[in-house]
């Protein structure tokens, strides 16, 4: 490299720098002069706003927990939802609603001979099944629910919204005008009216097929949510297209002769996603709100598949002697709603752009 | 104003025409009609029977018949124990009305009032109480919320009759329909109440001398009223079905108990009946509160 000596002398009044009075900088001041801070992504900053808001936290670790629960018990206690508790291969007719933690006469018997029974956590209940393993496995079909119809919602919301948004002019108008019949029709009494003759006409048509298995209660549970729930994510995502289509990088995506599909696909929805999945998620308790509702009035879940709401109604038979066959899969359904809710809205806060400070 | 509210009835009528529509024929989409039983009946007491409730007219024709009796509140006669529907639902309706306008009342009452003590203490204990027991609430369906209170105060302490029709049994039932409304009037009001109070308005107003009840009562919450007027439909929507729960778990004689009893059974003229009834009760509210929400809010124009 150059050294200071030598370079020519200079003349007077030249503007050539004496390089005599540099020096290189160390690597310390190299890094002075970098960014002080690292360039975040939206995500990566979205997420760092959640996981300074507590309440958001708290709730998603609930969830896990509750999640970690719903898929390990099942391996870990050795009893299924609809299955009778026997001993040594007998049934065991004393085991019916029993207490946490109890054990009946055969169970203790046996125990005494020296055999491992597990422990009923929160007790059995009237045909001696394990409440326990009855209350997760509703809150795994509660959740499921909850997760499935929000997803169904999601994919026609968007799918019609986008179109609906995209090409606009009459189109627009005639679809809009469909979404607002839709709309202004009273969406729980709908949903009773649906459910009551699908079940009916499903339950027929589905006989014998394996659909039959995931029940006609359940399907028409998916398909009122997907006939009722979605308008609201459709209106929702066409209002975010008509926000996004004028910008000029879809202009310019459009003179290079990009198709409107792949416009939508990899320029407007991209740029709307956080607003979408928020909603989403916050469809998930409305959607576990109404289906345990449904199934506290009788047309949720087919029996013996339990759910929170209608292990709930079962337990108002028996109010009086085992209040705790109602608290359990109370708490379930109010800690469920709770948490998606607080995680929900910490997601907002976090994510949504109008809401940025 | 008076164009809006004209278009907005005849879009109301056309909405119930369109309830009324889908209960009915997704009603006779049922396989099986009410004259099959288990034993054959004769075929000509069949015919017969079909032709005295025109049971044999195309669906369509039906329909205008159905629509034309209901209208003149005929809504034929409950299979399950052969009373007049009509008067069902106007003796039913009767106990439902009370209690839901009795939680409605009491709603709006305590939501608006908790919702201005959070937003005028806010950060404050007072607040972060209220904020807590409103998220709570709001995470609790009505039928869990009944239940319980059902469990602690009618069974556990014996502080209430189960159900003796009026006077104080009416209390439970009415505060387990009455707190989910409640506490999502109070959030609405404490975030409406806390943008209005950073508007210049205010601001002015305090500057002028006016005392502070003055500010609170007419300048700010009249303002913050607004976004609550339009929760009024949905509310209602929330109380009539909230009423089925609740009617059913304390065991009173509404309409929304008539209701459930009516799909238990599968009294499929009964849930017609009901279902059209309510849903032209839901579309009437909302669109008075549609109304006087265009009316109260001079922001708004109509062109």
């Amino acid at each position: 490299m150059y050294s200071a000596d030598k370079i020519p002398k200079k003349r007077l009044l030249s503007m050539q720098l004496d390089l005599s009075k540099f020096e290189p900088a160390t690597g310390e001041e190299k890094l002075q002069h970098e960014q002080m801070r690292a360039s975040t992504t939206f995500f990566r900053d979205g997420m760092r706003k959640l996981f300074k808001n507590p309440l958001a936290v708290l709730s998603l670790c609930i969830l896990l927990a509750l999640i970690a629960v719903i898929v390990l018990a099942p391996l870990v206690v050795p009893y299924g939802y609809s299955e009778m508790i026997t001993v040594n291969g007998k049934r065991d007719k004393g085991a019916r609603n029993m207490g946490p933690f109890q054990y009946s006469k055969l169970e203790q018997d046996a125990i005494n001979e020296g055999q491992k029974i597990f422990p009923h956590i929160f007790g059995t209940d009237e045909l001696s099944r394990d409440y326990f393993v009855r209350v997760v496995y509703g809150a795994r079909v509660s959740l499921m629910i909850g997760l499935f119809a929000s997803l169904i919602v999601l994919l026609i919301g968007l799918v019609y919204g986008s179109i609906s948004g995209y090409v606009g002019g009459r189109v627009d108008m005639v679809m809009m005008r469909f979404v607002d019949i839709i709309y202004s029709l009273p969406d729980t009494l709908m949903v009773i009216l649906l459910s009551v003759v699908l079940d009916q006409v499903l339950g027929l048509a589905l006989k014998g097929t394996a659909l039959a298995r995931v029940g006609s209660n359940m399907l028409s549970l998916f398909i009122v949510f997907a006939l009722l729930y979605w308008v609201g994510m459709a209106r929702l995502v066409r209002g975010q297209i008509l926000s996004i289509k004028n910008n000029e990088y879809v202009l310019a995506a459009r003179a290079l002769g990009a198709k409107p599909g792949r416009i939508i696909k990899k320029h407007i929805l991209p740029n709307c996603m956080g607003v979408i999945f928020i909603s989403t998620a916050l469809q998930i308790p409305s959607a576990i709100f109404t289906e345990s509702f449904l199934s506290f009035i009788g047309l949720g879940v087919q029996t013996p598949m339990p759910s929170l709401g209608s292990l709930a109604n079962a337990a108002r038979g028996a109010l009086q002697t085992y209040p705790s066959k109602l608290v359990f899969p109370a708490v379930g359904i109010c800690l469920i709603v709770l948490s998606l809710n607080l995680l929900g809205d910490g997601l907002r806060d976090a994510f949504d752009p109008k809401l940025r400070r | 104003m008076l164009k809006y509210a004209v278009k907005r009835i005849l879009l109301a009528m056309l909405t119930v025409l369109i309830i009324a529509a889908i209960t009915f024929f997704a009603m006779n989409a049922i396989p099986g009609g009410p004259f099959d039983s288990e034993k054959a009946t004769d075929p000509t007491t069949k015919a017969t029977l079909e032709r005295r409730f025109n049971l044999d007219k195309p669906l369509p024709e039906q329909f205008v018949l159905y629509m034309r009796n209901a209208l003149r509140g005929d809504f034929g006669i409950s299979l399950k124990n052969g009373r007049d529907i009509t008067t069902t639902i106007m003796e039913s309706f009767g106990v439902s009305a009370t209690l839901g306008g009795s939680a409605v009342g009491l709603a709006i009452f305590f939501g608006l009032g908790f919702g201005c003590l959070a937003a005028l203490k806010r950060n404050k204990i007072a607040d972060r109480l209220i904020i807590f027991f409103t998220t709570l609430f709001v995470a609790v369906p009505s039928f869990i919320l009944a239940t319980l209170l059902l469990l602690i105060f009618c069974l556990k302490l014996g502080w209430f009759d189960v159900w003796t029709a009026g006077g104080a049994s009416y209390a439970l039932p009415i505060v387990s329909l009455a707190m989910y409304p409640m506490s999502y009037i109070t959030r609405l009001t404490k975030s409406s109440m806390l943008e209005v109070l950073g508007q210049d308005y205010i601001r002015t107003a305090r500057a002028k001398g006016v005392n502070e009840a003055k500010v609170i009562a007419k300048h700010a919450l009249r303002n913050a009223l607004i976004p609550v007027i339009t929760y009024v439909g949905p509310m209602t929507a929330y109380t009539l079905t909230g009423s089925m729960v609740v009617e059913t778990v304390f065991t009173i004689g509404g309409l929304g108990a008539k209701f459930v009893t009516g799909i238990n059974n599968r009294d499929y003229p009964m849930i017609m009946a009901t279902t059209i009834f309510l849903a032209a009760l839901m579309v009437v509210m909302t669109l008075l509160s549609d109304l006087l929400y265009k009316a109260v809010d001079p922001k708004i124009d109509f062109s």
